[in-house]
């Protein structure tokens, strides 16, 4: 079972960050198929959000095909999103949890290493647009 | 038919036990009319599919306007909240919803039924008004006792538990008790109506940061629990709590309604335009410019989306609900004060 988290300030509509949440507890593991979400009365109780905003979130991972709704029972996990297993993940998680200390004793913030992700992603992005043709 | 203290007078209505009329209104439950034809209990279909629908609905105090031509609507089951600066006219327009008020001009319909004060239209209504009207020297379960005699329909057990799981205790002296634990009073007290609407009038302004979100977790687990049956309506000042309990908006400023509907729509039909300072006269040839905030270098708007065009020097981003409502706070602000938003501003 996961525990939500809803920042009312964060700018993102709520119940995209209950979607969110849910997308990455399956790529991480956390969640499983045949796992059981929390029922909307617990959502709500725990995180004081509206209603409506956890049926729309269950509704948008039931039309991604991640859920589905068994009447009478609850929300289960059907399958997980496409891409690599969560072990992947996890390995991944703890080579960048290396950089992220190299980065920090360097004396880079959080501000500056997240900007330093944006610009290679974005560099990265740039060199696969360029394609084959360049690398000659 | 006597009130809880035996005294005469007329019953108190709305939520369990509030304390009194407002000066100069009616008290109107002691001589409840037959109900009306098509008013009273709401029938099926039609007009149903909303909880609440006014019509240039206007309250006047000799010559000012506390609400002007104020026409919303908001459909049933959903979390409605209300703002607008301090004296915009919230507490008249839920006092009006309830008759305690009684409109100077246009109509409202609440629940299918035109407001007033009678035990017909009052059964089906929670209302919690901004003081949380109790009786100080009584005991939460004397509130419940109290409420089981007044009221038809009426679920004192539900009431307890969630007082006691809340670790507010039943047997002390309201007036003894936090303000927390006082709007939980409240708030079970009004729920134990299980009514099909529920008002509530700036019940968090008081409270502190944790008192606030047992309060907002105790009304959404009421709404889950009502599975749609229930549509409640909460003024407040906090916009990050209304982000997250919300799925409905009406903004009051100046008496008059400046906003009102879904707020994923209200979010989708606007957008923030950062761009360098230069006359918006091309975007309002195109778009409605809501709020404009200037510094000597830098423009930013608040628009509401027209055409596609936009004037490429304009980065434009989507808009949060804070700087929704503050962009039309702001419009509707006198001059003076807009001012303060003008910073570095050469004269």
């Amino acid at each position: 079972m996961i525990h939500f988290r809803v920042d009312g300030r964060s700018g993102v509509p709520p119940y995209l960050q209950l979607v969110q949440q849910v997308r990455q507890a399956l790529r991480m593991g956390v969640l499983d198929v045949g796992d059981q979400l929390p029922t909307v009365r617990e959502v709500v109780a725990e995180v004081a959000v509206n209603p409506n905003t956890v049926l729309k979130a269950y509704r948008d991972l039931e039309r991604e095909g991640l859920v589905e709704a068994r009447a009478g029972h609850g929300t289960f996990v059907r399958r997980r999103p496409a891409g690599p297993p969560p072990t992947t993940h996890s390995r991944l998680g703890r080579s960048l949890a290396r950089w992220v200390r190299e980065a920090r004793d360097a004396g880079l913030d959080d501000e500056a290493m997240e900007s330093l992700l944006l610009t290679m992603l974005r560099s990265a992005e740039a060199a696969d647009a360029a394609g084959g043709e360049a690398t000659a | 038919m006597n009130g809880p203290d035996g005294s005469g007078r007329p019953e108190p209505r709305l939520t369990a036990v509030p304390r009194e009329n407002a000066p100069g209104e009616p008290a109107g439950a002691g001589t409840p009319g037959p109900p009306g034809p098509g008013t009273g209990t709401p029938s099926a279909g039609g007009r149903e599919h909303r909880a609440i629908e006014t019509t240039r609905l206007t309250k006047r105090y000799g010559r000012s306007a506390a609400l002007s031509d104020c026409s919303i609507s908001v459909p049933r089951g959903r979390i409605c909240g209300l703002v607008g600066p301090n004296g915009a006219g919230k507490s008249t327009l839920l006092r009006l919803l309830t008759g305690l008020a009684r409109p100077t001009g246009g109509s409202a319909l609440v629940l299918g039924g035109a407001p007033r004060q009678d035990p017909a239209f009052l059964a089906d209504i929670g209302y919690l008004a901004q003081d949380v009207p109790l009786y100080r020297r009584l005991s939460a379960e004397d509130h419940i006792l109290a409420g089981a005699r007044l009221n038809k329909r009426w679920d004192g057990a539900s009431a307890r538990t969630r007082l006691r799981e809340l670790g507010v205790p039943l047997d002390r002296a309201v007036g003894t008790l936090s303000g927390g634990q006082r709007a939980q009073v409240g708030l079970s007290l009004a729920l134990a109506k299980r009514p099909r609407l529920l008002l509530l009038d700036e019940p968090v302004a008081a409270l502190d940061p944790l008192a606030r979100r047992h309060f907002l977790s105790t009304t959404t687990a009421a709404m889950a629990e009502a599975e749609g049956g229930l549509t409640i309506v909460l003024s407040s000042h906090q916009i990050a709590d209304l982000e997250r309990v919300c799925d409905h908006l009406i903004l009051l400023a100046k008496s008059q309604l400046q906003l009102c509907g879904d707020i994923d729509d209200l979010l989708a039909d606007h957008l923030v335009l950062v761009g360098p300072r230069k006359d918006p006269a091309a975007v309002e040839r195109t778009h409605t410019v809501v709020h404009a905030t200037h510094t000597p270098r830098q423009s930013t708007l608040v628009i509401k989306r027209g055409s596609p065009l936009i004037d490429p020097a304009y980065q434009s981003e989507d808009i949060s609900l804070e700087e929704l409502v503050l962009a039309y706070m702001g419009a509707a602000a006198p001059a003076a004060y807009s001012r303060l938003s003008t910073v570095g501003e050469e004269q």
